[in-house]
């Protein structure tokens, strides 16, 4: 069990890291599902993982399993699924406003300036209102 | 059990969710409500800050469950102190914000209280999940803020903001489940019992988890080469929001001084240590994009962006050290450097608005609506940012100079500091002159877009900032012994230890 649940916590961040490098919304929304289903799985076994006990001290069982990572991967589940819907409804505006779906950041390159001819227009405009 | 901790997280939540049923449409009443429920933060973090002033750590037990079994929030110094700060920052960020621009959108007045909430709870809890926990109560509402308004670009640099800190989020869950696993507790005082009994063959792993917490703070804080969502989002977002996400960097500042500094501090000095090697280079490197940045920009708020970025650079230096001087400096650079980017980012947004047609471009244009006052207000803001005399920026440089002084890498931090103050003093000159002095020489008439008591309480606000890092400046005594004692709290735990786990622990740690 140790083996099929590493080995699922690894692929699934391995194809979630490849996901949220992809220069599309929709490939970095499902990388980061996987890896946030990759951390649960991961909390799960945080506690070290035990089959077949009751998460509460029983006499009449064996033993118990660490309660405390389930109601951590309860509050990661709910943290996470909000987030995703959240940041779908993210990508899908700026889908439709822009028509683009790429990540990218332009804003670094887009200096937001006005084009130089707004600007002499402008300061154009209000000397010759000064002169007369 | 002091009820005030409590009462200074539940207060804004009660009152944004009260504001979503009663007042859903009513602006005004909102503004009102929202004015009155941060100034009464204020006088509640003002009266905690003076109960901590004789240095007795409070514990409150959420439920009265006795810790490390139920969730604990914890009262000390360095708490206090950025309390204190969150709630100055605030009271100016919510007048600035009721003068127009939460009209912009909806709901800005209920989700800034919500990230009120979530700032408040990562200064105060004292349980590593918690704080997760509280961070994401910060970071949602931040992303309404963030796109507060909308607008393509905003859209835009709101996806990246919210992908990078999904990230961070599922990486602080990973470091959480390490530190789990190999100490079997969250609750940061027993952590700090713990950590330095694990067995030796989980060290690794815990060194792991530490490291991996290490690098979700480093996003928060925009530590090179985790710094670039900053510049895009700061200059995207809403200059009330901007403004108040100056403390947001500061919560991954002040996370690395609780959990590096006093929680893997002390005996388990080799994870600290591991920690402090990897942030003094980084800090650096934050300090040289961050002047690049400033020299490079052609637009006012990126400006202000990146000297955030660059001011992140110096305190982390200082955090880095991890020791009494070192500490105490990055905690006075805080203060002063949340203040500074605060009154910039809403000077930035305030001249945009005289700007009238040319907006934020950094390009000559007839001067602006006002532009004496303002010309003396962003000199003033300027001068505390770049760290000049008299401000308050200046005497904290001096004591992170000071601090460095027998620091490994001490001439490089040195050199480094220096130049890139330079650098940051040049843009900033670039700026105004161009802003100001090149409008003068362009002469023609003023662009009467507002009238002059339109933005008064917005003028108001900035100029409360600029006169707390006035009085930060003037009172830099006082304060600064504030910090010592903050410091030497986060360095010597057994207080913290004591008030959240009981005499006990702290009589079998042995310290």
């Amino acid at each position: 069990m140790e083996f099929l649940i590493a080995s699922g916590v690894g692929a699934l961040t391995a194809a979630g890291v490849y996901l949220i490098m992809r220069g599309q919304t929709y490939p970095v929304i499902i990388g980061l599902s996987f890896v946030t289903f990759a951390v649960n799985l991961f909390l799960f076994s945080m506690g070290r993982l035990v089959v077949d006990r009751p998460p509460i001290i029983d006499p009449l069982a064996p033993g118990y399993s660490d309660p405390l990572p389930q109601a951590l991967v309860l509050t990661a589940i709910v943290i996470a699924f909000g987030m995703t819907a959240l940041i779908v409804v993210l990508a899908l505006r700026g889908f439709l406003e822009t028509g683009d779906d790429g990540v990218g950041s332009d804003s670094l390159l887009d200096t937001g300036l006005p084009d130089q001819g707004a600007v002499e227009q402008a300061s154009g405009e209000q000397r010759e209102r000064a002169q007369p | 059990m002091n009820h005030w901790i409590a009462a200074y997280i539940l207060l804004p939540g009660m009152v944004a969710s009260f504001m979503l049923i009663a007042m859903r449409y009513d602006l005004d009443r909102q503004r009102i409500v929202s004015v009155v429920a941060t100034a009464l933060q204020l006088m509640i973090a003002i009266g905690l800050f003076v109960q901590t002033g004789d240095g007795v750590t409070q514990a409150y037990f959420l439920g009265s469950w006795p810790a490390p079994f139920g969730i604990v929030l914890v009262l000390d110094r360095l708490s206090a102190i950025m309390i204190l700060l969150t709630s100055v920052l605030a009271l100016a960020v919510v007048l600035y914000a009721s003068n127009g621009w939460d009209a912009r959108g909806k709901h800005f007045h209920a989700l800034f209280q919500f990230q009120l909430m979530g700032i408040a709870g990562a200064f105060l809890t004292g349980d590593v999940f918690n704080l997760f926990v509280f961070f994401e109560v910060m970071l949602i509402a931040s992303y309404g803020l963030m796109l507060h308004g909308g607008g393509e670009r905003r859209l835009r640099a709101g996806f990246q903001y919210v992908a990078i800190n999904l990230i961070g989020s599922t990486l602080f869950l990973f470091a959480v489940g390490l530190i789990y696993a190999t100490t079997g507790t969250l609750n940061m005082a027993d952590i700090a019992v713990k950590a330095g009994q694990v067995a030796p063959g989980d060290v690794a792993l815990l060194s792991t988890g530490a490291l991996l917490l290490f690098l979700v703070f480093a996003i928060k804080s925009a530590l090179a080469p985790l710094h670039w969502w900053l510049p895009t989002t700061y200059a995207a977002a809403p200059a009330p929001a901007a403004a108040l996400f100056a403390i947001m960097t500061k919560v991954g500042a002040y996370s690395i001084i609780r959990v590096h500094g006093m929680v893997f501090g002390g005996d388990t000095g080799v994870i600290a240590d591991t920690v402090s090697s990897w942030i003094l280079p980084f800090a650096l490197v934050t300090l040289v994009v961050g002047a690049l940045g400033v020299m490079a920009t052609r637009r006012l708020v990126d400006l202000v962006a990146f000297a955030v970025v660059w001011s992140m650079g110096s305190l982390l230096v200082a955090v880095a050290l991890f020791d009494a001087r070192g500490l105490t400096a990055a905690l006075y650079y805080t203060v002063h450097s949340t203040l500074a980017a605060a009154a910039l980012f809403l000077l930035a947004d305030l001249i945009t608005q005289y700007r009238g047609k040319i907006g934020e471009a950094l390009v000559a244009a007839p001067p602006m609506a006002r532009a004496s006052l303002m010309g003396g207000l962003f000199f003033l803001a300027a001068i505390a940012m770049a760290g000049l005399p008299p401000l308050s920026g200046f005497i904290g440089k001096l004591l992170i100079l000071d601090a460095t002084r027998s620091a490994v890498l001490g001439p490089w931090i040195w050199g480094l500091i220096l130049l890139t103050s330079l650098a940051v003093i040049i843009g900033f000159s670039r700026a105004g002159s161009v802003l100001f002095w090149k409008a003068e020489a362009m002469g023609g008439p003023h662009e009467a877009t507002l009238s002059a008591s339109d933005r008064l309480p917005a003028v108001v606000a900035v100029s409360a900032l600029v006169a707390a890092m006035a009085a930060l400046t003037l009172f830099a005594g006082p304060a600064t012994n504030a910090f010592e004692g903050a410091v030497a709290q986060v360095l010597d735990p057994s207080g913290y230890i004591g008030a959240v786990l009981g005499v006990d622990a702290v009589a079998a740690l042995g310290r």
